[in-house]
C-alpha cells in the first residue's frame, strides 16, 4: 500500500532500468533513488539520454522500458498509465510543453488538481469547488509573480518559451506532487527568469517535494542546491556526486568524464551517430 | 410507418387532398401548385450534378411518407435542448445554482464563463408535431409591440398581407432543386417572426419541430425583422426514432436595415432521419446576422445555407458545430454571397467525426461586381475521432470586385496523442484528457456564440456522443 500522507520516507527508485525508443536503446542500466525532500540533479551532454528518463518516469507510451524498474515506496509503476502516476504523486515539467488549444490553464488545473488530490475521484464526479479552487489559483499566482489573465489563456497556446516553462512550474505549485521531474525547466529563460524560476521552486517547498532537476547547465542549481548531481553518459549514470560536481561540469564540461568512462563516452558517441544519421 | 390509411407519396393526388385540407389564400394555393409543378419537372438529384458528388440519396423512398394532410396521433413532444435552464417563469434559486457551464458539461471542466442561461426566459414559443402546429405563445407585452409570432400556418389567414409580402419573395427559391420545389409545394406548419421597425426582443422566442417515427416534417420558417428590429430566435429539431423519416425544410430570414438576428438551428433529428433542406438570409444595409447551426442528427442530411448581404455595411457572422457518429452523412453547403459594398461575412464551421461517419462541407464566398470592401472569412475545421471518419472540405472563391479581403481555411486533423499524453500526465484520464480535447477543438466557435443556453445544449450533446476513443 503507498502511502498517500505526507510521509518524508517516501521514496521513488529506479533500478536497472532499459528504455528504448523505436528499436533504438537509449537507456541502459539507470539507477538513481530519491527520497522525498531531497533535490537531485541529472546531467550529461546532449543526447545522453536525460529526456528519455524523464519520459520513461512519466510513462510516455513512446518510451518502451524493456527492463528494469521503477517504484514508489516500493510499487513498481511501469505498468500505470501516466495519469495513475500522477495521481500518486509524481509530477514532470515537461521541456517542450504540449499546447491544448481552446482550453483554459484554469479549467485544465481545475480539473487535473481535482484528480490529483482526490486519486480516487471517478470519472464525471464533482470538481474542487469553482470558487475555492479560484482563490487558490489566484495566490499562486501572486507567488509567482504571474498575471492572473494567464489562468484565462488556453493551455500553452501561443505562450513563449519562457511563459510555458513558468506555467509548468504554477502547474507544479497548484498540484504539489510528491516527486517532480523538471525536464530543462531553466532552458530558452534569460537570466532572471531563471532567478524567478529557482525562487519559485524553493518557494513551493523543495523540502516537501523529491526533485530531480534535468539541465546542462548549474543555473537552475544556483537556488536550488542538489543533495546529489548524478552524470549521466551513454545511456547509464556514470558518476554520482555532490553539488561540487555540478559546479565541476559546469565550469570544464565532460571532458574529464568521459576520459574516465572511455566505455560510456564510446556508446555516447555512437548514439549520436545514430541519432544524427536517423534525423 | 403511418398505420392510418393515410395516402402517402408526393402525387398529383395527394397534393390536390393536401391542398383541399387548406382554407388558404388564392395567392398561396397557385405558389403552391407553382412549386408542385417545378417538382415534377426538376430532375431528382444525382451524382451527376456538381452539388449531389458526395451525396447518393438512392436510397430514398420519398413514397413511403405522406404531406402533412390529417393531424396524426398526438406524440409529447421531446424535452428541449436549447431552453435547458431557461424558465418562462421567474428565476427559480435552485436552478440557477443548477445550471452548469459549457465546459463542465463537456469535460467536468467549469470554464470561466459563468452560465447565465437559468437568467433568461422566453419572450415566445411555438411547437409542432409532423408539420401541425401544437401550441404557440407570445408574451403580451411584444403582441402589443406589434410583434407576430406563432405558426405560420395560422398567420396567413390572420396576416395574408404581411405573409405573401415575403413568402417566397425574397429569400427562398422553390425552383432551387427538387427538394426546394417539394418544400414549396407541401409546407405546413412552420413559424413565421415578424418584428416591426425599431422593436428590440429581449429574450429568445423558441421553436420546437418534431416527428413521430416514420413521420414527416416539411415546417417553413419565415422570419422578417423590420429596420432596426432586434430578435433572437432559437429553432430545434428532433424526433423520428429508429423509424426514420423525413424533413424537407426551408428557412427564410430577412433582416432590415440596421436590425439584428440571432437565430440558431439545431438540427438533432434522430440518426434515421433525411434531412433536406435549403436556408437562406438576406441581410440589408448595416443589419447584423449571427447565424449558428448545430448539425448533430439526421441519417443522411443536404443543407443549403446561404447568407446573401445585399445593403452596404450589413454584416453576418455564421458558426456551425458538427458531430456525426454511426453512418451518418451530412453534405452542407454554405455561399456567403457579398452583393454590396462593405459588407462583412466571417464563417466558422468546427467538425467532429466518430465511427464511420462522413462529412461534407463545401463553402463559396461569392463577391459580386461592385461589392468592393468585401471582408469575407470561411474556416473548416475537422477533427477525427476515429480512422474511418472521412470529412471533405472544400473551401470556394468566386471575386468579381475590386479591393475586397477574402480567405479561407480547412483542417483536417487527429487527437493528438502527445496531448493525451500531456493532460494524462497532470492526472486526466484517457477519456477525460480527449474529452477535454475536443472541448478545446469547439471552444473556439463556442466562444462565437454569445447565447449561453445555446453553448450549454450543443456541449452537452457533443458530450454525450463523445465515446472512448481508441
Amino acid at each position: 500500500m503507498i502511502s498517500r500522507t505526507g510521509d518524508m520516507t517516501d521514496t521513488l527508485k529506479i533500478s536497472n532500468l532499459h528504455v528504448n525508443v523505436g528499436d533504438k536503446p537509449i537507456l541502459k542500466g539507470v539507477d538513481l533513488e530519491i527520497i522525498r525532500g531531497e533535490t537531485h540533479a541529472l546531467m550529461g551532454p546532449n543526447g545522453s539520454g536525460k529526456s528519455t528518463l524523464g519520459l520513461a518516469i512519466m510513462g510516455h507510451p513512446g518510451y518502451e522500458v524493456t527492463d528494469g524498474k521503477v517504484e514508489i515506496n516500493g510499487e513498481n509503476i511501469l505498468e500505470m498509465d501516466a495519469d495513475e502516476r500522477a495521481r500518486l504523486g509524481l509530477f514532470m515539467a515537461f521541456q517542450r510543453p504540449i499546447a491544448i488549444p481552446g482550453v483554459k490553464m484554469a479549467d485544465f488545473l481545475r480539473h487535473a488538481s481535482t484528480n490529483i488530490r482526490r486519486p480516487d475521484r471517478k470519472e464525471g464526479e464533482d470538481l474542487i469547488p469553482m470558487r475555492e479552487f479560484r482563490k487558490e489559483l489566484r495566490e499562486k499566482m501572486g507567488q509567482l509573480k504571474m498575471d492572473t489573465e494567464f489562468a484565462r489563456r488556453y493551455v500553452n497556446d501561443g505562450f513563449s518559451g519562457g511563459e510555458m516553462k513558468r506555467a509548468e512550474i504554477l502547474q507544479m505549485a497548484m498540484l504539489k506532487p510528491k516527486f517532480a521531474v523538471l525536464d530543462e525547466t531553466d532552458s530558452g529563460l534569460d537570466v532572471d527568469a531563471v532567478k524567478l524560476a529557482s525562487q519559485s521552486i524553493a518557494e513551493i517547498g523543495r523540502e516537501k517535494m523529491g526533485i530531480l532537476i534535468i539541465t546542462h547547465h548549474d543555473k537552475l542549481l544556483e537556488h536550488n542546491t542538489p543533495d546529489k548531481t548524478h552524470v549521466i553518459l551513454g545511456g547509464r549514470i556514470v558518476e554520482t556526486g555532490g553539488p561540487e560536481l555540478a559546479q565541476e561540469l559546469h565550469q570544464h564540461g565532460y571532458d574529464r568524464i568521459r576520459a574516465a568512462h572511455p566505455e560510456a563516452a564510446a556508446e555516447d558517441d555512437k548514439m549520436k551517430v545514430e541519432t544524427a544519421a536517423a534525423g | 410507418m403511418p398505420q392510418t390509411e393515410t395516402a402517402t407519396g408526393f402525387t398529383t393526388e395527394t397534393f390536390e387532398a393536401f391542398l383541399a385540407s387548406r382554407d388558404e389564400p388564392a395567392w398561396l394555393t397557385e405558389q403552391r401548385r407553382a412549386a408542385f409543378a417545378a417538382f415534377g419537372e426538376l430532375p431528382q438529384p444525382n451524382s451527376s450534378m456538381e452539388e449531389w458528388r458526395r451525396t447518393d440519396i438512392r436510397l430514398l423512398r420519398l413514397e413511403k411518407f405522406a404531406p402533412a394532410i390529417e393531424r396524426g396521433s398526438e406524440a409529447s413532444l421531446p424535452e428541449a435542448l436549447l431552453t435547458s435552464g431557461v424558465s418562462t417563469s421567474s428565476i427559480d434559486e435552485d436552478e440557477l445554482d443548477q445550471a452548469t457551464p459549457l465546459v463542465e458539461q463537456m469535460t467536468g471542466v467549469v470554464s470561466e464563463v459563468d452560465s447565465a442561461a437559468a437568467q433568461l426566459t422566453l419572450a415566445g414559443q411555438s411547437t409542432a408535431l409532423n408539420s401541425h402546429s401544437v401550441t404557440s405563445e407570445l408574451t403580451e407585452a411584444y403582441a402589443s409591440q406589434g410583434v407576430v409570432f406563432g405558426s405560420l400556418d395560422q398567420l396567413v389567414s390572420q396576416h395574408p398581407d404581411l405573409v405573401q409580402k415575403y413568402l417566397f419573395t425574397r429569400a427562398g427559391n422553390p425552383r432551387y432543386d427538387r427538394f426546394a420545389a417539394l418544400h414549396a409545394a407541401f409546407w405546413s406548419g412552420g413559424t413565421f417572426l415578424y418584428v416591426p421597425r425599431g422593436v428590440k426582443i429581449a429574450d429568445p422566442l423558441h421553436i420546437q419541430s418534431c416527428i413521430t417515427p416514420g413521420g414527416a416534417d416539411f415546417g417553413h420558417t419565415l422570419v422578417v425583422l423590420e429596420d432596426g428590429a432586434e430578435a433572437t430566435l432559437l429553432a430545434e429539431l428532433s424526433g423520428g426514432e429508429q423509424a426514420g423519416g423525413l424533413h424537407c425544410g426551408g428557412v427564410e430570414i430577412i433582416v432590415g436595415q440596421g436590425a439584428f438576428l440571432r437565430y440558431v438551428n439545431l438540427q438533432n433529428w434522430d440518426k434515421s432521419v433525411w434531412h433536406f433542406a435549403h436556408h437562406k438570409g438576406l441581410v440589408e444595409a448595416d443589419g447584423r446576422l449571427q447565424w449558428t447551426v448545430g448539425a448533430l442528427g439526421s441519417k443522411l442530411s443536404k443543407v443549403n445555407q446561404h447568407v446573401a448581404l445585399v445593403g452596404p455595411g450589413a454584416n453576418a457572422q455564421v458558426n456551425g458545430v458538427m458531430f456525426t457518429e454511426g453512418k451518418q452523412h451530412l453534405d452542407y453547403h454554405t455561399l456567403q454571397h457579398h452583393e454590396a459594398k462593405s459588407c462583412n461575412s466571417d464563417l466558422l464551421y468546427k467538425g467532429a467525426l466518430q465511427d464511420n461517419s462522413r462529412m461534407v462541407w463545401r463553402g463559396m464566398i461569392k463577391v459580386d461586381p461592385g461589392a468592393d470592401k468585401t471582408d469575407g472569412y470561411q474556416r473548416n475545421d475537422n477533427l477525427m475521432l476515429s480512422e474511418d471518419a472521412r470529412a471533405d472540405s472544400i473551401p470556394g472563391l468566386e471575386i468579381e470586385a475590386d479591393d475586397v479581403i477574402c480567405t479561407h481555411g480547412a483542417t483536417t486533423g487527429r487527437v493528438d496523442d502527445e496531448q493525451i499524453f500531456y493532460a494524462q500526465a497532470r492526472g486526466l484520464t484517457r477519456n477525460e484528457a480527449i474529452r477535454v480535447i475536443v472541448a478545446g477543438f469547439f471552444q473556439q466557435v463556442f466562444d462565437r456564440i454569445t447565447i449561453p443556453s445555446v453553448r450549454e445544449a450543443l456541449g452537452h450533446a457533443i458530450r454525450r456522443r463523445i465515446r472512448e476513443y481508441e
